[in-house]
């Protein structure tokens, strides 16, 4: 597949985090996208943010001290 | 004027006078209906729960009423504010779950059951209780409550108003003396919570217990509590369960508001307390006050002269939410409640209010008040014909 590793997931503690990760993101313009945790990433029940691997240093940043992010994965199976 | 036009449109019942705010807001702004129902039908999922957009949809709601609530409370983190059913439940968590055998606590002679109840079963349990005095108009003393404090003591428990009088308690004052003795203070903010300043930053609060269905303006069944960063650790929850989180887990989630938040929240509340808490910070609290202040001086100096009235409380309006305690001499608190209703269409409540202790500082236990609640959609108009009413009946003694 030649998608693959085109697309890394930021895993939170629980959704209420997500959203709090999208607010700011949202008012950034940070392009991400909430999806369905993903099985073979975690068993937890869910939603996490989806991103491209380009702009992830601009995420952390944004969220630093704002957001605690649990994981960060690459969404390739 | 935005408010009179809103309440001839909404205040359908003419030859009604609501003042009972202080039990529960009516009528509420049109949006909190409207979010209700939008919630119910168009969005329906159950937030936090599934990756779907109609969860996200109403995990977003949720978010963004603590949000707001945090922009109304100085809250740092939104994620510190757990949904209630009412303040009670919150008070209930803060009793039950943060005080153990042997620790002290301080309180006031102004608190409702809603405090007093649950302090004194954990009292059965061990738990040293101090009740501080208050003066005849309510207020306490921030100095006899330093009194109080001693090696054991770990909470301060005060209510931010008496639901009786009215009376704002010095709560800035009381938390420069908690923090100072490092204890935790815990207020209870049923009366206050949009109609009266909250700061927690500026005035210490540590635990911040508050109702949704009076002057925030939501539905009844939603409220909520604020835990400061750090406490929840030293909290147990009351109620544990489901919470859409580390669902691998069978143990409840250590980390906020998981931590409190077992089960499917009341989504459909929450989603009108968020348009009642919008529709104040629109307003803005500042001018709420402002306008609650005018119809309570209208009632007093309305009142000062007629016969046997006796108007219980502080005499400042600024001080206070508006809620006014009285009686008239001679005259049952419940006979004059029954010919407000049925002879002018006035909504009172009389009695004890659920606080005999209120009732017992300000010398009116066991027959209690008759007390009138006010809102921001009251008009003066409504409170000159309630005076006036209350002239007849005290001319019917």
């Amino acid at each position: 597949m030649n998608q693959k590793h085109s697309y890394s997931v930021m895993l939170f503690k629980a959704v209420s985090y997500v959203l709090k990760a999208e607010k700011i993101l949202k008012a950034e313009s940070i392009p991400h996208k909430i999806i369905p945790v993903p099985k073979h990433i975690s068993s937890d029940c869910g939603v996490c943010v989806r991103f491209e691997p380009a702009i992830q240093n601009k995420i952390e940043a944004a969220l630093l001290n704002k957001v605690q992010i649990e994981k960060i994965r690459p969404l390739n199976d | 004027m935005a408010v009179n036009h809103f309440v001839s449109e909404s205040g359908m019942k003419k030859n009604i006078i609501y003042f009972d705010n202080a039990a529960t807001s009516w009528p509420k702004p049109p949006a909190t209906i409207l979010a209700m129902q939008n919630y119910l039908q168009n969005v329906g999922g159950s937030p936090g729960r599934s990756g779907h957009r109609l969860s996200i949809e109403a995990a977003r709601i949720i978010f963004d009423t603590r949000e707001k609530l945090a922009q109304m409370f100085n809250v740092p983190d939104p994620l510190s504010i757990i949904p209630t059913r009412n303040a009670t439940e919150g008070l209930n968590i803060a009793i039950f779950g943060f005080l153990k055998p042997g620790d002290h606590v301080i309180t006031s002679g102004m608190e409702h059951n809603s405090v007093m109840r649950p302090l004194r079963v954990m009292e059965t349990r061990g738990v040293d209780i101090t009740v501080v005095s208050c003066a005849r108009d309510g207020l306490v003393d921030p100095g006899d409550i330093l009194k109080a404090v001693k090696k054991n003591t770990k909470a301060i428990f005060i209510t931010n108003a008496s639901n009786v009088t009215g009376t704002a308690m010095p709560v800035a004052d009381i938390g420069k003396i908690s923090r100072e003795h490092d204890l935790a203070l815990c207020v209870d903010a049923a009366q206050t919570a949009g109609c009266y300043p909250i700061d927690v930053e500026a005035m210490h609060i540590d635990l911040l217990a508050f109702t949704g269905h009076k002057a925030l303006f939501g539905s009844s069944g939603t409220g909520g509590l604020y835990i400061r960063k750090g406490l929840e650790k030293k909290i147990e929850p009351i109620c544990v369960g489901g919470t859409g989180s580390r669902s691998e887990l069978e143990v409840q989630p250590d980390f906020m508001p998981d931590r409190f938040e077992a089960g499917t929240p009341n989504t459909t509340g929450i989603a009108g307390l968020r348009a009642g808490v919008e529709f104040i910070l629109e307003q803005s609290i500042a001018r709420i006050k402002d306008r609650e202040e005018k119809l309570v001086q209208t009632f007093m100096d309305g009142v000062r002269d007629l016969p046997g009235l006796i108007l219980y409380g502080q005499k400042s309006v600024q001080r206070r939410t508006p809620v006014v305690s009285f009686n008239i001499a001679g005259m049952d608190p419940a006979a004059v409640a029954m010919a407000l209703d049925e002879q002018f269409g006035i909504m009172a409540r009389s009695g004890l209010h659920c606080a005999p202790a209120a009732h017992k500082t300000i010398g009116t236990y066991p027959a209690g008040t008759v007390r009138f609640s006010f809102s921001y959609f009251n008009t003066e108009e409504q409170i000159i014909s309630s005076i006036e009413a209350l002239k007849k009946i005290g001319q019917s003694r």
